[in-house]
């Protein structure tokens, strides 16, 4: 039996996200099936099964799908799910939505925002912020389980060439409706796959002063991030917010701008390869975890290093 | 309309977490305990709607050990009028909470029930959501932004992408992200008021619910530390270790 991995797919491209999620499935059994859900999914459909690694994809094209609204998705995969000995989804606001509704579904236990397979039953999660790491054993039959994107590499969008299958749509619960959405539009790289990110905290101290890191960002190529604080003031959007309630991050270099490191920040960025903090008060909790670490005063140093990296 | 609670007591989020040596969780010994913070914001939306004339009742629920029930007072403090506590000591997890939940709602007829979005020591973000497809209700995660309409809820929530807008029929599960509301404090004679306001006491079995978890823990570690690292004197230090050092920029 193999895997079923939920996939996210915007434009009639497939999320990078589902790519971890893809990598994951293939570490729990060895066939991984993708479904694809929504309104002219044809070309969504096509792209998953082009991942290398897939096996099959099911495609159901239905209205009742079009905004990934958990009460129509859940029926859906639950009822798909008999066929499989996982059913798998990366962490994001859409699998943290749907999946605990198709665990309850089939009545099993959901493993939440995995962070290692051991075998097809056994899998690492943080717990406590990341504080401690537990290793957990499910003998449910359909293991449901959503993924940590940065602990698995990214599936090759390329090279697969999976059979597509029409599934039935299971009908619109009518429980639920979308209404719009404010999305923050950005040029720059997406936060949790940037290889750079930037983020500022209350130190900045107004939504204005960001566009310091913005500019830096730019010329770095980066993604521009915050702490709860910062987003709590509103000086950024929520979905800057990087932390154990926000997004997690692990990039190659991560830039801690007036942030002072509380757990729950830290629980979002403390796998990124390299660390530079900029803080002015040298007992910050954040220089703990920093590789490089600066004590100044950013308003200072921020401008500095934006002419720094034009050298 | 009725607005039931469910409060979980955890780790406070300002305690540094220590895992036990026998590698079977983490200390909870003398350790200090609170309402975990979204259910805070929870119950403080709820009050909120009752303020607002559009809640009668607010109740609040926790299952876990005796000294649950401090949880479920600081929860009537604040404004709860009364609680009900399932005692259990132990783990138990999402699916079980789901159904004991499940089993309360049945008996107490609440139009919209808001949990936290995350319980802050396992982390799960599931409870809400298995709520829903138990009860098969709506379902409204992550709220940000919630209004009482005629039979539905307008609700924003909080995506990766930014924001979204949902219409939920009622009867209807809300979880709370953190920008919803900032709980109030409990002033010193609504603590005492508290002391007189109704707690029903039962047990998992009462509500026909078995609480064993379905996932063995294996065990759990400690996470591999960070290295310690280097304090640079200036932005050209910084700069040229990130380029020769580093290799990252
Ligand atoms: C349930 C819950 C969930 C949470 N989830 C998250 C989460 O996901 N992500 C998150 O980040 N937090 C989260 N938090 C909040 C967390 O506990 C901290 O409150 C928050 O991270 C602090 O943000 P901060 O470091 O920007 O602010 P502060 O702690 O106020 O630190 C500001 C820092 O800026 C420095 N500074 C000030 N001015 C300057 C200057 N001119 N130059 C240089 N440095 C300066 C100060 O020295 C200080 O260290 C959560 C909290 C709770 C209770
Ligand atoms: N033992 C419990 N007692 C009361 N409420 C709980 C309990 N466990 C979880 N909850 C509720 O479910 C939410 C999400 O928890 P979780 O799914 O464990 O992350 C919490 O914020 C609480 O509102």
């Amino acid at each position: 039996m193999g895997a079923l991995v939920f996939a996210e797919h915007a434009d009639g491209a497939i999320n990078p996200a589902t790519l971890h999620a893809v990598t994951a499935a293939g570490q729990m059994s060895d066939s991984v099936t993708v479904l694809v859900a929504g309104t002219n999914v044809g070309s969504a459909a096509e792209a998953a099964a082009k991942i290398a690694g897939v096996a099959k994809v099911v495609r159901v094209d239905s209205s009742e799908y079009e905004h990934t609204l958990a009460e129509n998705l859940a029926p859906l995969i639950a009822g798909l799910a008999s066929g499989y000995s996982h059913v798998v989804a990366t962490a994001t606001t859409v699998g943290k939505n749907i999946m605990p509704r198709v665990a309850a579904l089939l009545d099993v236990a959901q493993v939440s925002d995995i962070i290692e397979v051991i075998d097809a039953d056994t899998f690492v999660r943080p717990i406590y912020a990341g504080n401690a790491l537990a290793t957990l054993k499910s003998s449910d039959t359909v293991k449901v389980v959503t993924v940590r994107g940065t602990n698995f590499e990214p599936a090759e969008a390329g090279g697969g060439s999976a059979e597509i299958e029409d599934g039935a749509a299971a009908g619109d619960q009518g429980l639920s409706s979308w209404v719009g959405q404010a999305l923050s539009k950005s040029d720059r790289p997406e936060l949790t796959s940037a290889r750079v990110v930037i983020s500022g905290g209350r130190g900045m101290q107004n939504g204005e002063n960001f566009a310091m890191l913005e500019e830096i960002a730019d010329k770095l190529g980066a993604a521009v991030g915050a702490s709860r604080a910062a987003v709590d003031a509103g000086f950024v959007p929520n979905d800057y917010q990087v932390g154990q309630t926000g997004k997690v991050v692990a990039p190659d270099l991560y830039i801690a701008v007036g942030i002072s490191g509380a757990i729950q920040h830290l629980a979002g960025m403390k796998d990124s390869k390299v660390i530079v903090a900029i803080n002015k008060d040298e007992e910050a909790p954040i220089f703990q975890v920093a590789d490089y670490g600066l004590v100044a005063d950013l308003f200072k140093a921020i401008p500095e290093l934006s002419q720094a990296l034009d050298g | 309309m009725k607005v039931l609670v469910p409060v979980k007591r955890v780790i406070d989020y300002n305690v540094k977490v220590r895992v036990k040596a026998d590698q079977t969780g983490v200390e909870l010994a003398n350790v200090k305990m609170s309402m975990n913070p979204f259910d805070e914001i929870a119950i403080e939306e709820a009050i909120r709607m009752k303020e607002a004339g559009k809640a009668e009742e607010v109740i609040a629920v926790s299952i876990g050990p005796q000294q649950a029930q401090e949880t479920i007072r600081t929860a009537l403090a604040m404004g709860a009028d009364r609680g009900v506590h399932v005692l259990h000591d132990g783990v138990v997890e999402p699916l079980a909470v789901a159904k004991m939940l499940k089993a309360i709602v049945e008996k107490e007829g609440p139009t919209v029930v808001i949990l936290g979005k995350q319980a802050i020591d396992d982390d799960c973000n599931q409870t809400g959501q298995m709520l829903s497809a138990l009860l098969g209700w709506s379902q409204a995660t992550f709220a940000s932004k919630i209004e009482v309409g005629d039979g539905e809820l307008t609700v924003t929530r909080e995506v990766d992408a930014g924001l979204e807008t949902i219409k939920v029929k009622t009867p209807a599960i809300v979880t709370t992200d953190l920008r919803l509301n900032e709980p109030r404090y409990a002033s010193l004679p609504n603590i005492m008021k508290a002391k007189k306001k109704p707690i029903e006491a039962m047990s998992p079995a009462d509500l026909g619910v078995d609480p064993t978890p379905r996932l063995a823990t294996l065990k759990v570690v400690e996470p591999a530390k960070r290295a310690g690292g280097v304090k640079v004197a200036d932005v050209a230090e910084l700069v040229s270790k990130l380029k020769n050092e580093a290799k990252v920029i």
